[in-house]
């Protein structure tokens, strides 16, 4: 069990000749192994900056980030070791794979750079995890631009699932890929997150994938988590403004057509 | 409502003349009625965006038309067949009678000049006859007209948000008071917040100025919110034309059916679908099942 808590955190940006941006404001929260948490929140809210400090691509102005107790290290192979427990699949899988590189490239380099079997287990290793994200093994001599992107988007999580993390960060993982294989990948990952016991914080703006997927909702507005709780609780029964304005303009055909909805789109009749 | 139609669209291909050649619209049919929003839908390559284009004769080779004709019924009575317009009468037809919202407007706007210049070029090319000084209130009234506003005339398009942006673009299809506007994912890159506001600010013009909408996108759950009626596309074929209610309570084929089925949904049951809660919960619960193994 895994527990990397996120205490009292807050975030200032330099802005040259504006002074400074308050990215995040006293932000606390708790991500464990075994369950899934959404952030939630409008573009420029800070989503992507707890991503990037929870990762140590970014550092805290103040606040503790504590892995199972003990300050999170800033550098060196300490830092290394950390990653290895935290990773990220990022938003767009086709900027986040190299393109010069096979699949197989990919998937390899965490294995050989963390040490995470002997070396002539590796190509088993490899061939494991591409099935592990239901992949073809044989797709690891072909090169990105020879996928699609839900392809890229399961090679993207095999390479973050190489080093056998115990927490995962999933920035906006299906906001690039067409409607028809979103459902496919973030069932994936649901299974995934079973099978490995995996923490997962699943930052999205889609509120309807957000509750469908994840125990908890973080609501963030403006570097502020203004609610939060059972992810049925906080999108049925919003109780701060900025949630119910988030969910009434998602787009809600239930609502829209049993017509007790907000003020929907107007429709001519 | 209204059933005066403004484009007939009969028995239209397009043909990427490759090889082998990949039919990319086969044979599509359908009438688009004055102010009515239509919702085009489907997966990426389902060839929206080709039935689009090529309805605007936008399209390039190895893009062919081998047959099919798209009729514009205009307000003044003529009929005007696209297909038959040569190319300088077709240059001005676009965006005097139909114009287009492109696809990632973000990058649409050319980054080095100022938006109001490149409002006001629209008026240069189709109101020849205009003084600087009525082009400059057109464009200023214009970016009033879509909650943009005036004082940015002088903006370049990196010092507004997307949102912004994605405004003036509307704006710019707006200049000549077209009869048709076709918007190609218009809001796919904005969040809920600014996405619901542009929407609502698309409604108010139409009830405005009466034009018809072409609405394309794959997010299904928003066309049922604003389309009058749905055309769902399939490998280049119009499967299931309806008016939303009658595609979101009773979907025909099983295609829409399916991509119903892949919008988790919101409000409704846990771990349900936007597919699911109409009159027949039998079939809802076999595809929902199907969806989630």
């Amino acid at each position: 069990m895994t527990t990397l808590e996120f205490s009292h955190v807050t975030k200032r940006y330099k802005i040259r000749g504006a002074g400074e941006l308050l990215a995040l404001d006293d932000v606390s929260f708790t991500l464990t192994s075994g369950r899934t948490i959404a952030l939630v929140g409008q573009s420029g809210s800070g989503k992507s900056t707890i991503a990037k400090i929870l990762t140590q691509l970014e550092h805290a102005t103040s606040g503790d980030i504590l892995l199972d107790g003990k300050q999170i290290p800033h550098r060196g192979s300490a830092l290394r070791r950390y990653r290895q427990q935290v990773r990220m699949v990022f938003q767009d899988p086709f900027a986040s794979l190299n393109p010069y590189h096979t699949i197989r490239h990919h998937v390899e380099r965490p294995l050989r750079l963390d040490k995470v079997v002997p070396k002539d287990e590796v190509d088993a290793e490899v061939a494991r995890l591409l099935e592990h994200v239901r992949l073809d093994p044989d797709i690891a001599e072909r090169r990105p631009h020879e996928l699609s992107g839900g392809q890229r988007q399961r090679v993207a999580i095999a390479r973050a699932l190489a080093s056998r993390p115990s927490l995962l960060i999933a920035d906006e993982p299906v906001s690039m890929l067409d409607v028809s294989i979103r459902l496919g990948v973030l069932n994936l990952l649901a299974d995934l997150q079973r099978e490995n016991n995996l923490g997962v914080l699943y930052i999205t703006h889609d509120l309807a994938t957000a509750r469908h997927f994840s125990d908890e909702i973080m609501v963030l507005h403006h570097g502020v988590v203004v609610e939060r709780g059972p992810s049925d609780d906080v999108i049925l029964d919003p109780q701060h403004p900025y949630t119910r304005s988030l969910r009434d303009a998602s787009p809600n055909p239930e609502i829209h057509f049993s017509g007790t909805g907000p003020a929907a789109a107007p429709s001519r009749s | 409502m209204n059933t005066d139609p403004l484009l007939t669209v009969s028995n239209f291909s397009v043909v990427y003349d490759v090889d082998p050649p990949v039919e990319a619209v086969s044979d599509v049919s359908f009438t688009l009625n004055r102010g009515e929003i239509l919702g085009l839908a489907g997966e990426s390559g389902c060839g929206k965006t080709s039935l689009a284009y090529g309805v605007q004769r936008l399209l390039k080779p190895p893009a062919v038309i081998p047959q099919g004709s798209a009729i514009f019924h205009d307000e003044s009575g003529t009929d005007v067949d696209m297909n038959a317009l040569s190319e300088e009468e077709m240059r001005r037809f676009r965006w005097d009678k139909a114009s287009m919202v492109f696809q990632g407007a973000m990058s649409s706007l050319n980054p080095v000049t100022k938006i109001g210049k490149q409002l006001a070029d629209v008026f240069t090319t189709h109101r020849p006859g205009m003084s600087r000084a009525e082009r400059t209130r057109e464009c200023g009234d214009l970016l009033d007209l879509v909650g943009v506003g005036r004082d940015r005339l002088k903006s370049y398009p990196h010092e507004l948000s997307g949102g912004m942006r994605q405004r003036v673009m509307i704006a710019m299809a707006l200049a000549l008071k077209p009869q048709l506007m076709i918007m190609d994912e218009p809001t796919t890159a904005l969040d809920v917040l600014v996405q619901r506001e542009i929407l609502q600010q698309i409604s108010e013009l139409r009830t405005q100025f009466g034009f018809s909408v072409v609405f394309i996108t794959h997010d299904l759950p928003l066309l049922l919110e604003i389309s009058d009626r749905i055309a769902i596309m399939l490998q280049g074929e119009i499967v299931e034309l309806d008016t939303a209610a009658n595609i979101y309570h009773h979907a025909q084929h099983e295609y829409t059916r399916k991509l119903l089925g892949s919008f988790p949904s919101l409000t409704g049951e846990r771990g349900g679908f936007v597919y699911g809660r109409s009159d027949d919960t039998v079939a809802a619960g076999a595809v929902t099942g199907g969806a989630t193994s």
